[in-house]
């Protein structure tokens, strides 16, 4: 066993060998930074995939404005550290038509704020190639997404038409103004991220550490009052011990009621309670197979 | 049970992540036809292994109720996207994950339709261990067959035979042990050595996670038991060193390390390496890495190597160990599996993408089509999609190879389509082209030219130039060819270099001739091979060949100079004036 890989070795084998065909082979790679654990995470691979050299390409947070203060502050804070290059990009247009989660419901609002600006930002700066921290075990649909997922000029993505990927060995052949999205975390757990964030002493968000936290109760949701969400009749914000499992907008990311305010206790829990980290994301139980719609129209 | 024990409640995390840190990967595939219960069968492994979470189960209870009623649909948790979902099968690669204590697997669960054979390769590409499922009602039909065969062609190590719904046949130890015999025999054919049998309830979750009391007469290991201690290691480390350049990381102008993964072999300071396609030797400086400079780096492990020497390297080169040369060429034969709805056509250009490579290809000639079914070849004008065959292959430059059943990743390829920039194509190499005929019939031609040519005898050659004629064969290593030409030359000898990414059937009769003419010629290029090395030697005669193994020379080229110096003296190519050079320092 002695010349053979731990699991999480070998997962960072792939990744880092991902990052390096797509920095060698794309005119200009870009990574999708959406400050959540798993872009902590891609972060650390890429410094691993390019050491001692510099990341070779920049960062991309798409900011809806509707995202939590202390990813804001992280992010900024994190990617200066590590002198990574950041763009931040917003759909201007729409916040100032008033593009808001309470106005325009939860599906048009993604739509405005995240797939519409991501496209836009990926045009303006003529990427032809965005690393995004998804993975194929949090969701049905992106249990058969490729490593290089092929977008079509609209940047869209069609689940007839991807192009079988065998070995190692990826086709990243594109026409101008077409595009790759590509996952390096495809073939990562939730519980392999946190355990490699444990490993490797990655910073992280404090939101996902347990605190008490104003918040609404919604049912079994946990809704954060930073943003002034409207409350529903009898509603009022209450100081709850939480955090939040997967990060988003405030409005659309619930927090889960949890003690767990360090990393240990964080997988602690997560093998205890066994439940799906995209649970608590309100946008895909909009309606059954939600995220193979989004997808289809661009979004990650 | 201890699967549950570690999931369910957690007495110390510090211990599990201990014990989870130190857990292996295995990759395997399924492959299983419409009715056999394979996503049933993976359904239960993810359930019981407590891979399924609370709310996923939910969301399946939901949908179950639109369909056929009953008990918790186990292929429903597999079944992703929903044109899949509408046909009520699957039509595509899906990916899952789950864990034990003791390892982490990742699934590749692939439909089992003839016409997704594509799918199949692609799922059993990166596979360690394939599941063939058997409906043991049924027994080997023709499409397990197949699975085995395609199993046999992706080169998966390990099989396990599941033969399900054991429940609907009694638990018959009789119908089990006729479906192994049968099936062996098969897999015999297909040169698998030995398969797993295991008889199975996937419905039913026998023997699936622990072994079943209704299968008294079965000794062996459950389904997850085998997955849990099949070896992992199949001596990729132990294999000669292959490492693609993906990279060159050059953050200043001290520092220029070449980054790429270690697919076969392990790497170490100190080490001798030889350059693709330069043929150029140095040795490991050291090996760079963020956790700090590494002691090994071995397969397959991503790695960042920094030479002694500075050498022209960038992508699509290849470090490998001098004296154990992959092949190097334009020529190859290989099985591939069609994945386009546009056929194969032979002439058409495509794009090749081989480890860090990507050159313009041909496929010269479809040399037979295999039936998957039967195994049977046959000839064929063309490939359609999911079909399989052998074909001749030629690239724009050479390529550096081994068979694909000697190495996985040096031996493997896709087939890009330049116009539409779809992948066409997977391929597996078999073995370097044969020589033509019509290249012999044009050898034969030569031979008749010098032997008539030339009334002069090698002795008045002798008295005019003072030197034996001689065929030196260096394969690898340019750059210690032309200095070896320069020192002859200072020497007063009639010399002269054939080198490059030559490549023709003819240059052991043309080493011959020349020979025949008095020179001293050195050959070098990457793209002799060894049968061209044993013609030379036959054809020039073996007092006048000198073959040079570049293991067995000094990495130096002014060292390596030397030593074929002194040995052209030893054989009195050259007249003895060593003793006067040391004398003269």
């Amino acid at each position: 066993m002695s010349n053979r890989l731990t699991h999480l070795k070998e997962l960072e084998a792939e990744s880092i060998h991902i990052f390096r065909e797509v920095a060698s082979e794309f005119a200009r790679p870009v990574m999708l930074y959406s400050i959540g654990k798993d872009s902590s995470v891609m972060l650390r691979l890429a410094q691993k995939a390019f050491h001692p050299g510099r990341i070779p390409f920049p960062l991309l947070h798409v900011d809806t404005s509707y995202k939590f203060q202390e990813m804001l502050t992280f992010r900024d804070e994190y990617t200066e550290q590590i002198g990574a290059t950041l763009i931040v990009h917003r759909n201007e247009s729409a916040l100032a038509d008033g593009a808001n989660p309470f106005r325009l419901g939860t599906q048009k609002c993604c739509g405005l704020l995240k797939t519409r600006s991501l496209l836009d930002a990926l045009t303006e700066g003529g990427f032809d190639a965005a690393f995004g921290g998804a993975r194929r075990e949090e969701e049905k649909s992106r249990a058969k997404e490729r490593v290089y997922s092929f977008r079509d000029g609209a940047g869209q993505w069609d689940p007839k038409s991807q192009r079988p990927e065998l070995w190692n060995l990826f086709n990243g052949r594109i026409d101008k103004g077409e595009s790759i999205r590509v996952f390096p975390l495809s073939n990562w757990t939730e519980l392999d991220v946190w355990h490699y964030i444990h490993l490797e002493n990655i910073p992280v968000v404090p939101l996902y550490f347990a605190k008490m936290r104003e918040m609404i109760v919604r049912g079994d949701t946990l809704i954060s009052t930073e943003h002034e969400p409207r409350l529903l009749p009898g509603e009022k914000p209450q100081m709850v011990m939480c955090r939040m499992r997967s990060l988003g907008c405030t409005y659309c990311t619930g927090a889960v009621r949890s003690d767990a305010d360090t990393v240990p206790k964080i997988i602690a829990e997560l093998v205890g309670m066994r439940r799906s980290e995209r649970e608590n994301r309100v946008i895909d139980h909009d309606q059954e197979g939600s995220m193979e719609l989004k997808k289809r129209e661009g979004y990650f | 049970m201890a699967i549950l024990e570690a999931t369910s409640a957690v007495p110390n995390i510090e211990a599990f992540l201990e014990q989870d840190q130190r857990k292996g990967l295995l990759r395997f595939t399924t492959a299983g036809s419409v009715d056999d219960g394979k996503s049933t069968l993976i359904g239960r492994l993810l359930f019981d292994s407590r891979g399924v979470y609370e709310d996923q189960l939910a969301a399946v209870r939901n949908s179950t109720l639109n369909r056929s009623s009953g008990p918790i649909d186990f292929s429903l948790l597999t079944d992703g996207l929903r044109a899949e979902r509408e046909q009520g099968i699957t039509i595509d690669v899906a990916y899952r994950y789950f864990a034990t204590p003791k390892r982490k697997f990742i699934i590749a669960d692939t439909p089992g339709h003839e016409q997704y054979t594509r799918n199949m390769a692609t799922g059993a590409s990166t596979a360690e261990l394939a599941i063939v499922l058997v409906d043991a009602r049924n027994g080997v039909l023709p499409q397990s067959r197949r699975h085995a065969f395609i199993a046999a062609l992706l080169g998966i190590p390990q099989i396990v035979v599941a033969v399900n719904k054991m429940d609907l046949v009694d638990f018959s130890a009789e119908v089990f042990a006729r479906i192994r015999e049968e099936f062996d025999a098969h897999l015999k054919r297909l040169g698998i050595p030995a398969a797993y049998f295991i008889p199975v309830s996937a419905l039913e979750g026998d023997n699936v996670i622990v072994r079943s009391p209704r299968t008294p007469w079965y000794e062996g290991e459950s389904l997850l038991e085998r997955l849990e201690s099949v070896p992992l290691d199949h001596g990729a480390t132990e294999r000669p060193v292959r490492f693609p350049v993906q990279y060159v990381i050059r953050p200043d102008l001290d520092f220029r390390g070449y980054a790429g993964q270690v697919v076969s072999g392990t790497v170490r300071p100190g080490d001798p390496v030889m350059v693709l396609p330069s043929g150029r030797t140095s040795r490991v400086k050291s090996i760079v890495s963020w956790e700090g400079e590494l002691a090994e780096a071995f397969a397959p492990m991503p790695a960042t190597v920094c030479l002694e020497d500075e050498l022209d390297i960038s992508r699509g080169d290849m470090l490998v160990h001098p004296g154990k040369m992959p092949h190097v060429s334009r020529h190859f034969e290989a099985l591939v599996v069609w994945m386009s709805a546009e056929p194969l056509k032979v002439g058409q250009p495509y794009l090749i993408k081989h480890t860090t490579q990507q050159v313009a290809a041909t496929v010269t000639s479809l040399l037979h089509r295999v039936d998957v079914n039967t195994l049977a070849e046959a000839p064929a004008e063309r490939l359609e999609l999911n079909e399989i065959g052998r074909v001749a292959v030629e690239t724009a430059r050479p390529l550096f190879f081994d068979a694909y059943a000697a190495n996985r990743a040096t031996g493997s390829f896709i087939l890009i389509d330049p116009i539409g920039n779809g992948t066409v194509a997977a391929g597996m190499i078999q073995e370097p082209h044969r020589e033509p005929d019509a290249d012999r019939a044009a050898r034969a031609a030569l031979l008749d030219l010098e032997f008539q040519a030339s009334r002069l005898t090698s002795a008045e050659r002798y008295a005019r130039a003072g030197h034996r004629p001689a065929t030196i064969w260096l394969t690898a290593r340019q750059e210690l060819a032309y200095l070896l030409e320069r020192r002859l030359f200072q020497r007063g000898t009639q010399v002269h270099v054939i080198a490059g990414e030559v490549e023709s059937p003819i240059l052991p009769e043309l080493a011959a001739l020349l020979t025949a003419v008095g020179l001293i010629s050195i050959f070098s290029g990457l793209t002799l091979d060894a049968a061209e090395c044993e013609r030379a030697r036959e054809r020039v005669g073996a007092d006048r060949f000198f073959h040079f193994d570049p293991e067995s020379l000094p990495t130096s080229d002014e060292e390596a100079a030397e030593q074929i110096l002194a040995a052209l003296e030893d054989r009195e190519v050259l007249p003895r004036t060593r003793f006067t050079e040391q004398e003269g320092i």
